[in-house]
């Protein structure tokens, strides 16, 4: 019976991985090591900047020990989305990290640079073919939006990882992949059951999510020719037929059809069932190949730069109604911007009352009594940082001294910072959502290989 | 007036990448669950009001076995946009966990 058995030692590359757990994990000989560094969950800076979101020394401690792992047991490492964003240079970001770890301890062997990102000019000629498509709940996009992002990446499937991996690759680095590929690939080409390698990888890419004890602390994927098993690393941690399911939900929009480039996996009638104390067994996943190969694309952009105050007040009259004092103070705020210099459409602003509504928004439930304090956040946006800054130093004395009524002396409000105002710099907004035909799997990806003697 | 976070498990939410976001409520029992799957102030209709989202394109989702009911639906604008509240959409179950049932 074929099998292939993948060590996910962590949910995201650089979340640290306990090195006793990747010990227990080594000791289950796996047939690969599979990690995911990418993510879009924190917005599209990383991906405009071309930047990463985890502290590089993070990033090295946990390359350092999956490649050591790998290279020592013989066995290949996949690392998918390299750099958060997974744009060329955070693909060679990554792969300047495992030269440094090769070097350092004298290793020799195949390096692939797998990468994803895309020319305006090869997506514009995919447009005017019909060929890119939007997804439910995509923004309108024209021919122009590919050229005015600042950075597009394709998320690659599975054929890219298995591409490197038939070209001798120790360590295959790519560009943004889909979670699931990064896992499935070796498992689906050695003939493992196709639907079982993507529920299973599916299951397990966030680490030790899909157990009962969620520490990230890396999870034991086993896919054989019907279904496949999953268990936690740590023996304090377990999967039930439970916990298994119910990750299938996690960041999903849909719990019971997940797509990938190559196909769907439809989960509906997968079977769960515990075998040992850690152990839980999937059978009956289908996945229904698609007729048409896609890759999803993402993109984003500058969209302004900003400029941010924060204040704290403890005014009670302010407290009383705080939502009133923001309304009187935006007027009294457009009038002296007005006096600056400044039309409207040079800028926006936005209020959030930290300690009120500002992470939950709109009126407060009836009856909630005032905050002992808040926190007013105030951003300013324009189209250039300079603007930005110009129009929050309006802002300033009014911030330190705005009164909830007249017939008082002047308040003086909490600042922590000085200079009062701080430029944040680009504000950012990811502007795809779509799918692109390709003709081939390999289509939009280009290889590098690096050979380490 | 007992409110949803009284009755089960856990009311949990979350972004599903950056256009769409994702809320799921798990119930400890089949009879809660019945309960929750019938109330009339959880339906798609009422909870696209409560996120101010167009009810069109919200998705639930009743899966028995774990005892999960499940919406999903674009978010008003993407993850990160200028003046973003929730980036990881993480916080805004409390909106749906005091949701009178």
């Amino acid at each position: 019976m074929k099998t292939c058995k993948v060590l996910m030692p962590i949910g995201g590359l650089g979340a640290g991985i306990n090195a006793e757990a990747f010990a227990i994990g080594m000791e289950m000989k796996p047939d690969i090591i599979a990690i995911d560094a990418g993510s879009t969950d924190s917005g599209p800076a990383y991906l405009a900047n071309g930047m990463g979101k985890v502290s590089r020394g993070m990033v090295k401690s946990d390359l350092a020990i999956s490649v050591k792992g790998a290279m020592t047991a013989g066995i290949p490492l996949f690392v998918g989305s390299c750099g958060t964003c997974g744009t060329d240079v955070m693909v060679d970001y990554c792969a300047d990290l495992v030269i440094e770890i090769f070097k350092e301890n004298g290793f020799s062997g195949r390096i692939a640079k797998v990468y994803s990102q895309q020319k305006p000019e090869v997506l514009e000629k995919k447009w005017d073919e019909g060929k890119i498509h939007a997804l439910e709940g995509a923004p309108e996009i024209t021919r122009q939006t590919f050229s005015e992002c600042n950075n597009i990446v394709a998320v690659i499937g599975a054929e890219p990882f298995i591409e490197a991996y038939k070209n001798g690759a120790n360590i295959v680095l790519t560009g943004r992949a889909t979670d699931t590929a990064i896992i499935a690939a070796l498992p689906v080409y050695l003939g493992c059951n196709v639907a079982a390698a993507w529920h299973g990888a599916k299951t397990v890419e966030c680490g030790a999510q899909c157990a009962d004890k969620a520490d990230g602390m890396g999870v034991f994927l086993t896919v054989d020719e019907k279904g496949f098993a999953v268990r936690p690393l740590l023996p304090d941690a377990h999967c039930t037929p439970f916990t298994t399911a119910a990750h299938l939900l996690y960041e999903n929009a849909d719990p019971m059809r997940l797509v990938e480039p190559s196909g769907t996996i439809v989960a509906d009638e997968a079977v769960y069932t515990q075998i040992d104390e850690y152990t839980t067994y999937v059978a009956g996943t289908k996945f229904e190949h698609a007729k048409q190969y896609t890759n999803k694309l993402e993109g984003a952009s500058i969209t302004g730069y900003q400029n941010i105050s924060l204040v704290g007040v403890a005014n009670r009259d302010v407290l009383a109604d705080p939502e009133r004092w923001v309304r009187n103070f935006s007027a009294h705020a457009d009038k002296q911007l007005k006096k600056a210099g400044f039309s409207p459409d040079e800028y926006s602003y936005n209020f959030k009352l930290y300690g009120y509504n500002a992470v939950i928004e709109g009126p407060v439930p009836e009856g909630t009594p005032p905050p002992r304090e808040i926190g007013v956040l105030l951003t300013v946006t324009a189209k250039t940082q300079e603007t930005a800054t110009q129009v929050a130093k309006v802002f300033n004395p009014l911030l330190l001294h705005f009164p909830p009524h007249f017939n008082m002396d002047l308040p003086s409000y909490a600042f922590p910072f000085s200079p009062v105002d701080c430029p944040r710099g680009a504000t950012y907004e990811f502007k795809l959502f779509h799918v692109v035909d390709v003709d081939d799997p390999l289509e939009l990806v280009r290889f590098e290989y690096l050979d380490i003697k | 007036m007992t409110q949803l976070q009284d009755i089960v498990q856990e009311v949990r939410s979350k972004n599903a990448g950056p256009f769409w976001v994702t809320l799921e409520i798990f119930c400890t029992d089949d009879e809660t669950f019945n309960r929750i799957k019938a109330s009339p102030n959880l339906t798609k209709e009422k909870i696209a009001e409560l996120y101010q989202v167009n009810s069109e394109s919200m998705k639930r989702f009743d899966l028995e076995t774990i005892r999960v009911i499940k919406y999903s639906f674009p978010r008003k604008n993407p993850s990160g946009h200028k003046y973003e509240n929730d980036m990881h959409f993480g916080q805004q179950y409390v909106r749906l966990a005091e949701v009178v049932v």
